[in-house]
Order: C-alpha cells, then sequence, then structure tokens
C-alpha cells in the first residue's frame, strides 16, 4: 500500500445512501464517512442536508460537489417558497437538483438521494444519479456502499410499512453496508419525515447489530481510556 | 470530472485548459518551478470556553526548508482565525481577500462576524477555482451563536467538527487527538492538547517542524501564542562566533608602493576604486614595462574592480 498517502486528493464520500418510503412519509439513512484517498477525513459527517422544513437531500459522491449544489438548491427552493407562497414540494426540490446536475453533468460527480413530505403526495423519494436522470421511486439507494444492498432490500421492502419497520429497515440496510463497504463506515443517521415534522435519530457505529464473521470488540482502547485508573502491574 | 467525447461549447466559468496542459508536461518530465509550501501540521479544538488553534511553523520550498519560523496562523476578523496548509501563496492570498470582504461585510451590517459567513466565502472561491488553488484551511472563531470549528478543503468541501487536523502531519496530529480529547477541556487542557499534537506532527512528519503557534479565540477576546514552544533550539553554536577572512588591510597598496617607488608609508588611505603603478623591469637582458593595477579589497567596489581582470597577463593573489 502507498503509505505516501495524497491527504490533498480531492473529498469524497464513498457512502451508503438509502431513501425508503412507508405509509406517511419516507425514512432517509446514511453513513457518516468522508474519505481523502485512504485517509478518513471525518468519521462523523452528516450526509444528509436540510433543503427546506420538509424536504431533505442524502448526498454521496465528491463532497465539494454535492455541498455546493444542494446550497444552490436550497437558496432556489428558498426563493420559490417566498413566489408561490407556500412550502416547496419534494417534485420541486428533486427538479432543481436535476437541473443543476444534468446541465452541468460534465464537471459533477455527485448523486443525491431527495426525499420529503408535502400535503399533495405525502411521503415521495425521488433518485438522482450521476448523469442526472430523475426517477421516482418507493425506496432508492445510492452511494459505493449500494451494491451490496439490491437484492437485500429486493427481498425486505413492503408496501405500506409502519414508520418504525422503516426505520429498522434503514438501519439494517445501512449497518449491512458498511459491513461490507470499506468506504462507509462511521454511524447511521436518520432522519424521518412526515406530516408531523422532522425527526432525526443517530446509530453509534458499535451498537450496530453483529453481522457474519464480525466479532464484538475486545480489549478495545476505549475501555481502557474510560476506565477508571487502576494500580495493576503489567502482565508480561 | 468525466472525460466527455462530446465536444460542448462553453457556457461561462473557468476554462482549465492550461492546467491540464502543465499536468500533462509534468507527467512528461517536465517539472515546474518548485514554489514554497507549507507541508505542515494544523490542528483545531473546541474546549467549553471557545476555540483554540495550533499549527508548527515550518515552510519548505521542495526538499529544503525555506522558512524556520513562518506563521501559519492568519487573521480573518477579530473573533476568527483560520490556519493554513498547503501552497502558501494560496494560503496567504484567500485567507487576505475573505478578511477583507469580512471588513468589508462589517462595515455594511454594522455586526461582528460570524465563522459561517468567513466558511461560504472560502468554499465558494475554493470550489469556483477547482481545487488549482491549493488551500487547506482550519477555520476557527467564536460569535454570537458560540464557537465555531471548520475544516474546508481545497476542492471546496467543508466540515464542522469538535476537532479538527490538516496538512501532512495530520495523520500523527490526529492520532494524539482521537486518544485524548473530550468534551469540556479547560483552557490549559485544551492548550497542552494542542501542543501535544503539533509536536507529534513536528517530530514524526517530514514537512512540519521548528515551533508550535497556538491561538485561543474565546468570547472575551483572541490570545495568540506566537512561539508557544519551541522544541528545536540550534545546538550548534560556537561560543567564539564566526568571522570572515578579510579582503581589505592586507597590504595590496604597500606592496606596489614598495615595488614601484621603493618606499614604505605606514599609514594608507583605503584604495579607492583602482590605482595604477608602472615600472621597467628587464627579463632576458630585454627591458619589460610592467603595468600594476592595484585594486580595491572592499566588497563595495567589487563591480568597478571586475572590469580590470579582463585582459590581464598575470594576477597576484
Amino acid at each position: 500500500m502507498d503509505l505516501n498517502m495524497n491527504v490533498n486528493a480531492p473529498h469524497s464520500m464513498g457512502t451508503t445512501i438509502i431513501g425508503v418510503t412507508y405509509n406517511g412519509g419516507v425514512v432517509l439513512g446514511a453513513d457518516s464517512r468522508t474519505s481523502t484517498g485512504m485517509y478518513v477525513a471525518n468519521r462523523a459527517s452528516d450526509k444528509i442536508t436540510q433543503l427546506t422544513d420538509n424536504v431533505y437531500v442524502c448526498r454521496s459522491g465528491s463532497a465539494a460537489d454535492s455541498q455546493i449544489v444542494s446550497d444552490y438548491v436550497r437558496y432556489f427552493l428558498h426563493q420559490h417558497t417566498i413566489q408561490v407562497g407556500q412550502p416547496a414540494t419534494v417534485k420541486v426540490a428533486a427538479n432543481l437538483i436535476r437541473l443543476l446536475s444534468y446541465s452541468n453533468k460534465n464537471m459533477l460527480q455527485t448523486g443525491l438521494i431527495v426525499g420529503g413530505w408535502d400535503k399533495y403526495e405525502g411521503g415521495k423519494i425521488y433518485g438522482i444519479p450521476l448523469g442526472g436522470t430523475l426517477i421516482e421511486q418507493p425506496f432508492a439507494i445510492g452511494g459505493s456502499g449500494s451494491s451490496y444492498l439490491y437484492g437485500f432490500l429486493d427481498q425486505a421492502w413492503k408496501e405500506g410499512m409502519t414508520k418504525d419497520e422503516a426505520e429498522r429497515l434503514v438501519v439494517k440496510a445501512v449497518s449491512l453496508a458498511i459491513a461490507r463497504d470499506g468506504a462507509s463506515g462511521g454511524v447511521v443517521r436518520t432522519v424521518i419525515i412526515n406530516s408531523e415534522g422532522v425527526t432525526r435519530n443517530f446509530y453509534p457505529g458499535d451498537k450496530l447489530q453483529l453481522w457474519h464473521d464480525e466479532l464484538e470488540p475486545q480489549n478495545s482502547l476505549l475501555d481502557i481510556l474510560n476506565a477508571p485508573p487502576s494500580p495493576e502491574p503489567m502482565n508480561i | 470530472m468525466s472525460n466527455s467525447v462530446i465536444e460542448v461549447p462553453p457556457k461561462g466559468g473557468f476554462s482549465f485548459d492550461l492546467c491540464k496542459r502543465n499536468e500533462m508536461l509534468a507527467k512528461k518530465g517536465l517539472n515546474p518551478p518548485s514554489f514554497r509550501k507549507t507541508g505542515t501540521t494544523i490542528v483545531g479544538l473546541i474546549f467549553q470556553d471557545g476555540v483554540i488553534l495550533g499549527a508548527d511553523t515550518r515552510a519548505t520550498e521542495g526538499p529544503i526548508v525555506c522558512d524556520k519560523n513562518c506563521e501559519k496562523i492568519h487573521y480573518m476578523a477579530p473573533n476568527i482565525y483560520c490556519c493554513g496548509a498547503g501552497t502558501a501563496a494560496d494560503t496567504e492570498a484567500v485567507t487576505d481577500m475573505v478578511s477583507s470582504q469580512l471588513q468589508l461585510h462589517r462595515y455594511h451590517t454594522g455586526r461582528e462576524s460570524r465563522v459561517v459567513t468567513a466558511l461560504t466565502l472560502l468554499k465558494k472561491h475554493l470550489f469556483n477555482y477547482q481545487g488549482y488553488v491549493s488551500a487547506a484551511l482550519v477555520l476557527g472563531g467564536v460569535d454570537v451563536t458560540g464557537p465555531h470549528l471548520h475544516t474546508i478543503y481545497p476542492h471546496g468541501s467543508t466540515d464542522t467538527l469538535p476537532f479538527a487536523t490538516m496538512g501532512s502531519g495530520s495523520l500523527a496530529a490526529m492520532a494524539v487527538f482521537e486518544s485524548k480529547y473530550k468534551e469540556g477541556l479547560t483552557r490549559n487542557e485544551g492548550i497542552e492538547l494542542v501542543t501535544e499534537a503539533i509536536c507529534s506532527g513536528i517530530f514524526n512528519d517530514l514537512g512540519s517542524g521548528s515551533n508550535v503557534d497556538v491561538c485561543v479565540i474565546t468570547k472575551a477576546g483572541k490570545e495568540y501564542l506566537r512561539n508557544h514552544l519551541q522544541p528545536n533550539p540550534r545546538t550548534y553554536t560556537s561560543s567564539k562566533g564566526y568571522s570572515f577572512p578579510k579582503k581589505t588591510g592586507v597590504g595590496k597598496s604597500c606592496l606596489l608602493l614598495q615595488f614601484t617607488d621603493k618606499r614604505f608609508q605606514p599609514v594608507h588611505d583605503l584604495t579607492i576604486g583602482v590605482e595604477l603603478g608602472a615600472r621597467m623591469i628587464s627579463i632576458d637582458d630585454k627591458p619589460v614595462g610592467l603595468q600594476i593595477w592595484d585594486t580595491a579589497g572592499q566588497e563595495s567596489f567589487r563591480p568597478i574592480t571586475r572590469s580590470y581582470y579582463r585582459g590581464a597577463l598575470l594576477v597576484g593573489l
């Protein structure tokens, strides 16, 4: 392995992102790892960004490109809300993202999942992958870790789940992807959006369920650091 | 950026064709002139009363250390400071520019600058230049909304963290932070931790070295501890000092006077420029005329005396 890690390589989010509709709203989920080359630049990043009170977007791909695109769309949506006089719909948000992504397809490298709730259509998920396609789906996955989730979600997603079932599904999916994808890791963040509002949840990495071949942490430095100081001599 | 086969007409924005040409030339072996980088270890952390920033002080130009005590913690606003890693010119220019923009904004709004304002200005600029402005920054400050710490990467992406490291020594410094950081550090604990992290970078990374600079920012104000720690003193200094061999007052004019006039003058004025002496001597029973030019030894006359060496048959040293 090249030990000369280029810490000035473009910041990319290897990532696993997922958005799922349920009966009454949507649940968005993501991991928290941002890498520059082989180094984890941020192990606790928040990839689920707010666009409006009721619409959020999951970002993947180049960190810079996705941050700038979501900043522009947040600004456009704010203007749109003032002009129209009511909260923007999820479809409008998704279309604004798609317009930016498609017209700059040569320059941008970012895949996004837009999810939210509005009073006309209810909970909706829109996937906008690399080229700038816009596709409305009952559930969407993205990022490098998504390769490991296609089969799982085909089997596990069902129409008309409850809020808790949907969130459990999202956490399980992201956790499975983290187990297999090197570019995903850290914690699992979820955002639940429905008619009542927005709820953010946080699942630390060491509290997730263990999958095949994963071991319980043993003799972790965290135990030694947090333990009260004891005068035990070292065992040889 | 993807390599597209379709030729798209330019729609505005910058053209980076020359950058691509430079990269291609570098790959072919034509190296550009080396420029000054700050290899660097820069860090920041949030403690109970605000933000502490730290940096080393080595600036390198290729393999050479060109500045052993440079300042990497740049002023942005009275309550905001920014550490810079990467190309020294880029970090200085970009922090200078945004600092001026913040000042104008303060005049406009009549309020203290906020850290997110500096963050947005920096990130927009760096994104526009698509990573060619090689500035990796740790931005920290305290404003009305509280203490903030952000990292900004050359391509324009940003992270908001409770503790952050950047630069070539970032891995060494992050190792120290990950094992010892906790929330609610006191001022002295925070300074100690930052110093330890920078020292870890100084001693384990070749691109970082020399001294430790620390900057503490709280709601009350800022404290810039320049050269807070100097763990690399010069070890081999001779107590006698050094002196360089004398070129003036060695006796050139005296020698000429003795040779041409056969007399000795104990006290001489300093030779201005060049003096001419002449003498006839016989070599093999043939008379030979010697034209002797006595050049001044002083450094300041060097350009004048130099022109007299041309065409000389003999030089006496």
